[in-house]
């Protein structure tokens, strides 16, 4: 199949489909790969680039529409474009199909396969070609780099000889992908991070960011993100209300404040009111990612950096995954690469349409005439419900004390009825064996002691060789047999000769073989 | 030789196995150790060949000498990964020995007191004559020693040969019980109690002894049929255990102090290797020997997802973008014979400044140690290979988990499902990893016959096919 990536119409967009890395993939699947002249240049992929990695640079959009059964693209598409496309095409791009009802329905006159990268099921399998979390964890770390070209401060805490510098307090509001990858880059600026989430089974993958979760002291059942396919869902107003009393508080301390929070299908929550943004200090940030759908905070403009009258910055870009454009066109090329690795499961350049496939018959919005969005519930649940947990509880030194001393009291009782137990059976045995058999019984009672506190010392990995040479020793039978040989009897010469050849074999074999093992050990 | 020098050489030699068996307890030190025991076997045989009692040294030496050659033949072909039949297979004659020289000791006892009825002032030389000396009440305890001394040697030898055999893949490796179960062992262990009275106080002793001949040996049989491959660390070093408790029983009807005490040291050790192996797999001692998994107290866990397979490419691109990597090999690496690849994988990714790390389970393979000794014979450095405990908190920083060839000591529902019939058993954490790759034959559950959520989870990959042959797919893509 011939796939080309179309050079993107949309104002200031400077990402694009396919980068030579992920083409010669594509070749791998049995593609030929085209692309539109320019595509790749604001991303930092010149045709040149292109033409070297055996990828054919068309001169037009329609040129290369026409040339091409997949077309591929990073923002959706608009009408003219669909309307260029021929019948039984195939289109790969994002489609946004709930707010994009009117470019559905072109592309279902138009007969044209779209599959919509936005809505790859969240499953497991997935992950690799879910172009939402790649960009999401772009524009987290870009949220990140434009609060810190817009702070005044360092992130990091210093003391210097110039006097002492305190580190930058951020908030993090929403630890989805977006969430994580800004905890993670403001974390390692060397910032104090706090983020806050309100499904409580994300307060393990923020603290292993580096972040403290802001916990919200709240008696209702806390939310699941296992039904919702690991989406936030909309919360109640009393939690509502507790959250937002939570920031009020906090306003004042932060420096910087990032939120991501986004509830699928529906307008951005506000989380940060304008009397937050008015109780911070002069000079502090906010970085509202939600921007697009309204925006997380009252005061953000879309697409804007804004300034408060007391000095507080909102930005509220839309496009930082574009900002990034070399690496975000690197892993989308990626996403797209491997959605095509699974439209063509023969390796062989032939896309199949398998409308069976929970994955392909998610993204898939038109198809054959047909709108095939929305898609029905995939068979596999995304990500197992959460099992409520138990926290261990911590003891207090005094119960731990208390614990001790009972263990102790317990060793020290069973170990003294073992002991008790165990002279009385020798009294025992002492009354009525002949004297002859407890002497050879103190070395028998001594040798296993001996044995015991030896063998505790042998490290795990000599134990094979610790059997075979306690193989090749318990041949020390071989000593009763030597003893007995000498006897005047036929029968016994013979038993104990066979004995010896018995424990001979024993004794050279288990020491060579012991041997051999152990000079196979050796250092790095 | 006088009884005074042989003594004392008893005594040095006790002293060297000692030692020896102590010297284990680190890799170098353990070169040292294996030619103290072989100085203190040395020892052991020519102060009793020459020594007081001694008789027929042409014919021992002689004996010595044929059994040493099979021995020397036997330990040179054998291969690596045959060490636990090799093992079980010399055990057996460790039992066999201590049978025959039970018997021997009755035959002999006979002899004398038959000698001494006829004649009172008869004349007896080396073993003969200690028993010669011996009053009733000595004479009974003997006897009981003797039983002993047969009974647990029996139950060696025919163990060890169907353990030898489940071991080598000539016995079919699940558990198999006669119809009756463990009432026939039972039964046949009251039979050799009985026996063993009798034989102290009524006639006939040679065909009393049969009789707990017969039945130790049908125990010996029976209660190993009944145990499954994937306990078969436990067995092995039990019957261990066995063979050096039937020498120590030898050295008390034979008055030998060298033999109780070195029965005495292998006896304890295999007794803690067992407790050792039971330990890793959270389950009791009598549980494993008494065969089978303890009833299920629940439904097991439902597994949710699906397994996902992947080809080599795939695995060689992560190892490639890998900086941490954990080996996690089993049985299954043994019985595909692919310790070189794994050798000649990690030299590789190790040659690219890779951290590449072993992580073995105390009960990884089919012998206490097995992995180690695979591993080295692969000549994998030692001190890249780390166990359980070592590495175990190492898993959240791996890249990439390799899990070749095992599966229960991998399996998290030991951790997470408290009705999983290992629950409770320590396991490697692997899941822990960014990434684990399981090489793996096919879709089938592990020995146990437990299902594994491992194979499940989000970060786990398949990488379906005979293990050497996925690794040496492998060798080729790192760079």
């Amino acid at each position: 199949m011939k796939i080309g990536a179309l050079k993107e119409s949309y104002e200031g967009e400077a990402r694009v489909a396919v980068t030579p890395s992920s083409a010669a993939h594509l070749k791998k699947l049995g593609h030929e790969v085209y692309v539109e002249t320019g595509a790749g240049t604001r991303a930092g992929f010149t045709d040149a680039a292109y033409e070297a990695a055996g990828i054919t640079v068309e001169p037009t959009a329609s040129a290369l529409i026409n040339d091409v059964d997949v077309v591929v693209k990073v923002r959706p598409p608009s009408a003219e474009e669909i309307r260029e496309m021929r019948h039984g095409q195939t289109l790969i791009a994002h489609f946004y199909p709930s707010q994009n009802s009117d470019l559905l329905e072109v592309a279902r006159e138009q007969g044209i396969t779209a599959i919509a990268m936005d809505m790859v099921p969240r499953i497991s399998r997935a992950q690799k070609m879910d172009a939402l979390s790649s960009m999401a964890n772009i524009a987290g770390y870009r949220a990140v780099i434009e609060a810190a070209n817009n702070f005044g401060r360092f992130f990091t805490g210093q003391v210097t000889a110039a006097g002492k510098v305190p580190p930058a307090k951020v908030l993090v509001v929403g630890a989805g992908v977006a969430g994580l990858a800004a905890i993670g880059a403001a974390t390692s600026l060397g910032a104090q991070v706090y983020a806050f989430d309100v499904r409580p089974e994300v307060a393990e993958q923020i603290e292993s960011m580096g972040a403290e979760f802001v916990y919200l002291d709240f008696k209702e059942q806390a939310q699941d993100g296992a039904a919702t396919g690991g989406y936030a869902a909309p919360s109640s107003p009393e939690f509502r209300e507790k959250q937002l009393e939570k920031f009020r508080e906090l306003a004042p301390q932060m420096d910087i404040v990032i939120t991501t929070a986004l509830i699928p299908g529906r307008d951005a929550p506000k989380l940060w009111t304008a009397d937050m943004v008015e109780a911070m200090k002069p000079g502090s940030v906010i970085v509202d990612l939600a921007a697009e759908r309204g925006g997380n905070c009252d005061l953000t403009v879309p697409d804007e950096r804004f300034v408060t009258e007391n000095g507080v910055v909102i930005i509220g870009y839309t496009d930082f995954p574009s900002r990034m454009a070399t690496q975000s066109s690197e892993l989308y090329g990626n996403n797209i690469r491997h959605m095509l690795a699974d439209l063509t499961p023969g390796k062989d350049g032939k896309l199949v349409q398998n409308m069976e496939d929970d994955v392909i018959r998610g993204a898939t919005v038109t198809h054959d005439g047909d709108v095939t969005w929305p898609p029905p519930p995939p068979k596999i649940a995304a990500i197992a419900a959460q099992k409520p947990r138990e926290k261990a509880r911590e003891l207090t030194p005094e119960e731990k004390r208390a614990s001790e001393l009972a263990a102790f009291k317990a060793q020290t009782k069973s170990q003294v009825t073992l002991l008790a137990v165990g002279a009385a059976v020798m009294l025992l045995v002492g009354s009525f064996a002949p004297a002859s058999f407890l002497s050879h019984f103190i070395v028998f009672v001594l040798a296993c002691f001996v044995g015991f506190q030896v063998i505790w010392n042998v490290s795990h990995s000599l134990h094979t060789p610790l059997m075979a040479i306690t193989n090749a020793i318990s041949s020390i039978i071989i000593v009763g047999a030597l003893l007995q040989i000498g006897s005047g009897s036929w029968l016994i010469v013979i038993l104990g000769a066979l004995s010896v050849l018995m424990a001979g074999i024993n004794i050279f074999g288990g020491f060579l073989v012991t041997r051999r093992m152990l000079a196979m050990f050796q250092k790095s | 030789m006088e009884f005074g020098i042989s003594t004392a050489a008893y005594v040095v030699a006790a002293v060297l196995f000692i030692l020896s068996l102590g010297g284990l307890s680190g890799q170098e030190s353990a070169k040292r150790a294996v030619w103290y025991g072989i100085a203190a076997m040395a020892l052991a045989v020519v102060a009793t060949l020459f020594g007081p009692g001694s008789g027929n040294w042409f014919l021992s030496l002689v004996m010595l000498a044929i059994g040493g050659g099979i021995g020397w033949v036997v330990a040179k072909r054998v291969q690596m990964t045959e060490m636990p039949q090799l093992v079980a297979a010399m055990h057996s004659l460790v039992g066999l020995a201590a049978v025959l020289i039970g018997f021997n000791a009755q035959f002999e006892l006979g002899r004398v007191l038959r000698a001494k009825a006829a004649d009172a002032s008869a004349e007896f030389h080396g073993f003969a004559a200690v028993l010669a000396h011996k009053t009733p009440a000595e004479i009974a305890m003997l006897k009981v020693e003797v039983a002993l001394g047969i009974f647990i040697g029996a139950v060696t030898f025919t163990g060890s040969i169907v353990a030898f055999g489940k071991l080598a893949g000539k016995i079919d490796g699940k558990p198999k019980k006669l119809p009756g179960g463990h009432m026939l062992n039972a039964g046949a262990a009251a039979l050799s109690a009985l026996a063993l009275v009798l034989y102290c106080t009524v006639g006939a002793p040679v065909l009393w002894l049969l009789i707990i001949t017969a039945c130790a040996l049908f125990i010996g049989y029976h209660l190993i049929m009944g145990i499954g491959g994937a306990d078969m660390p436990v067995v092995v070093s039990m019957l261990n255990s066995y063979s050096g408790w039937a020498a120590a029983a030898i050295g008390f009807t034979l008055g030998n102090d060298l033999l109780i005490v070195v029965g005495a040291l292998v006896g304890s050790s295999g007794a803690i290797l067992s407790y050792i192996m039971c330990k890793a797999m959270n389950r009791h001692f009598v549980s494993v020997i008494l065969g089978g998994f303890g009833g299920e107290t629940g439904p097991a866990m439902e597994i949710t997802g699906e397994q996902i397979a992947i080809d080599a490419e795939s695995v060689a691109a992560a190892l490639n973008d890998a900086d941490e990597v954990i080996i996690v090999p089993g049985y299954g690496m043994a019985v595909a014979q692919a310790q070189q690849s794994v050798s000649e994988l990690t030299r590789k990714l190790r040659a690219r400044g890779k951290n590449v790390r072993f992580a073995i389970h105390p009960v990884a393979g089919r012998l206490p140690g097995h992995m180690n000794v695979l591993l080295a014979e692969a000549k994998v450095p030692y001190d890249i290979v780390l166990e359980m405990d070592e590495i175990n908190e190492d898993f959240p920083n791996a890249d990439v988990a390799i899990v070749i060839g095992s599966n229960d000591i991998v399996n998290p529902a030991a951790q997470e499902d408290p009705n999983s019939p290992i629950a409770g058993m320590p396991v490697l954490e692997v899941w822990k990893a960014k990434q684990v790759f399981v090489s793996k034959r096919g879709q089938g559950t592990g020995y146990s016959g437990i299902e594994n959520p491992l194979f499940y989870k989000e970060n786990t990959r398949m990488f379906y096919g005979d293990a050497k042959k996925s690794i040496d797919a492998l060798l080729p893509m790192i760079e």
